[in-house]
């Protein structure tokens, strides 16, 4: 089983969370980070004196899935937030040793 | 004052006690999340403590019948004397004048934000009233420089002028931020500035119309004049910074609308026409270069009370003395300014009111500081200030949700 991360341009939540159930996601966990890459940060300008803002705010969704489904479920994600300019996020997939339905006891597979 | 008057001067100081929750509004949004709740507790604390010493030394000290022109005696102190004989007028006027006297030491929290302790603030602030703001209401409102013949509509010179140099006097005792000016210190929440600067320009029409003490012809241009200064001075402002910076910002309308309400305040009642957008036009320009001055001298006045205040107060008190206009106020006592035949006598008189004020607010208030500094100390440690006033000296926090900002 594999654990997707992945971190993304705000607006593009609802766009990725509509591809993944269309592709059979059932679950899904999103958290609002803040961040910076290559990107960098931004600036703001208050009273005429700039400031840095180095953390701009992304959002962070991690799925769960099986070895099987990772390439199939990147590419869905890939497709469903790239936009061709800079900050479009990362993603990444670790490997997870066991899973657990808390409700049911289920175990790894089962309780994806 | 009769019943028309008494209304109008009640429905304005409810109107002007309005004005501290608004201060601490637009304060307080352009601090940061941490040390919100010490902004606003700043502010409120002055409407906790001031009302008690206002009655029971502060109006008599500053307006009690006396020969001395330099200070009131204690004729009137825990309101003897003051019935309702004369069907409450001077009632009226105390509570009035009382809601003044509890946002000119609020407006000095601004710059000390981020690093004040509570317990210094909390002596500085009655302290403050009697030294600085009681003796110089008595100079310009019947005392020596009011004498002479300097106008000073609701409070240009004696609240803002005054509190805007004490702000400077209070920075350097203190010291910087830490950070300062190489981190930034960005406004944590924009929407509750915009959110104070509403309240701040509702109780300015209190705050100015009301200091007619009667609901007359000379209300109404005031309260015209309030509408009409602050619109120009944030229009002016967002200008200058839209063409100088690239963008307009809310906090330049904001800031603009604030300093054009200060530099009407001293002309409120004394200029007519197209005068209100003169003198709000002027304070947006000048204030809006003003608040960069502080990165460029090197004192850390946090958020700009010095450029906003003081500057604003300055510019509307010294352009009373080009447009103050007798003629459109007949049987009003004061004098003609440049533009309307009176010369330089006015003008002269603005200088030496704002120099006097200044002349004794700025090193009392230093004086004051360093008293505080030697005693109890004025300055959070530097675990405090990066852990946030709120919790360290509070023990609460404003935002439970959201994040780590």
């Amino acid at each position: 089983m594999k654990l997707i991360t992945a971190v993304i341009k705000p607006f593009k939540l609802d766009d990725l969370k509509e591809a993944l159930r269309a592709a059979g996601v059932v679950g899904m966990t999103v958290t609002e980070v803040r961040g910076f890459g290559r990107q960098g940060g931004h600036t703001e300008v208050y009273r005429g004196t700039e400031y840095n803002i180095d953390f701009v705010p992304k959002i962070k969704l991690e799925v769960l899935c099986e070895s099987a489904d990772v390439e199939r479920i990147v590419s869905v994600m890939v497709d469903a937030v790239r936009t061709g300019k800079i900050g479009d996020g990362k993603i990444w997939v670790t490997e997870v040793d066991s899973v657990m339905r808390i409700r049911t006891g289920e175990l790894d597979s089962d309780a994806i | 004052m009769n019943s028309g008057d008494i209304a109008w001067v009640l429905t304005s100081a409810a109107l002007v006690l309005f004005m501290t929750p608004g201060l601490a509004f637009f304060y307080g949004g352009m601090d940061r999340g941490r040390n919100v709740l010490n902004m606003l507790m700043m502010n409120f604390y002055c409407l906790l403590v001031v009302p008690v010493l206002w009655v029971v030394v502060g109006y008599s000290l500053a307006q009690s019948p006396t020969t001395n022109r330099f200070i009131g005696g204690f004729g009137h102190a825990f309101l003897h004397g003051i019935g309702l004989s004369d069907g409450g007028s001077l009632l009226a006027t105390v509570a009035f004048l009382g809601m003044f006297a509890a946002i000119t030491p609020a407006l000095i929290s601004g710059a000390v934000a981020d690093r004040m302790k509570f317990s210094a603030w909390a002596a500085f602030v009655p302290l403050w009233l009697i030294l600085v703001f009681v003796p110089v209401f008595k100079w310009i409102y019947g005392g020596w420089l009011g004498q002479r013949g300097s106008l000073d509509f609701a409070g240009g010179t004696v609240i803002h002028v005054n509190a805007g140099i004490a702000a400077l006097a209070a920075v350097l005792v203190l010291g910087k931020r830490r950070g300062f000016p190489h981190e930034g210190h960005p406004p944590h929440s924009m929407p509750l500035v915009m959110l104070g600067t509403g309240i701040l320009w509702f109780g300015w029409f209190g705050f100015n119309a009301g200091s007619a003490l009667l609901a007359n012809g000379q209300a109404v241009q005031a309260f015209l004049n309030t509408f009409l200064a602050a619109a120009a001075g944030g229009l002016t402002w967002v200008l200058v910074e839209w063409r100088r910076d690239g963008h307009p910002t809310n906090l330049g309308a904001a800031s603009g609308i604030v300093a054009g309400l200060v530099a009407v305040t001293p002309a409120a009642g004394f200029v007519s026409g197209m005068a209100p957008l003169a003198i709000g036009a002027a304070a947006g320009a000048v204030c809006c270069f003003a608040v960069k001055l502080k990165v460029r001298v090197g004192y850390d006045d946090a958020l700009d009370v010095v450029g906003v205040h003081m500057v604003g107060g300055l510019v509307g008190s010294l352009l009373v003395g080009l447009f103050a206009n007798p003629e459109f106020f007949p049987g009003a006592l004061f004098r003609h300014g440049l533009f309307y035949g009176g010369g330089l006598r006015l003008l002269g008189e603005q200088v030496l009111a704002n120099a006097a004020v200044i002349a004794w607010s700025f090193p009392v208030t230093l004086l004051l500081m360093l008293a505080l500094r030697r005693t109890i100390g004025v300055r959070v440690s530097p675990e405090v200030e990066s852990t946030g006033l709120d919790l360290a000296l509070h023990m609460e926090t404003a935002y439970h949700s959201g994040g780590l900002w």
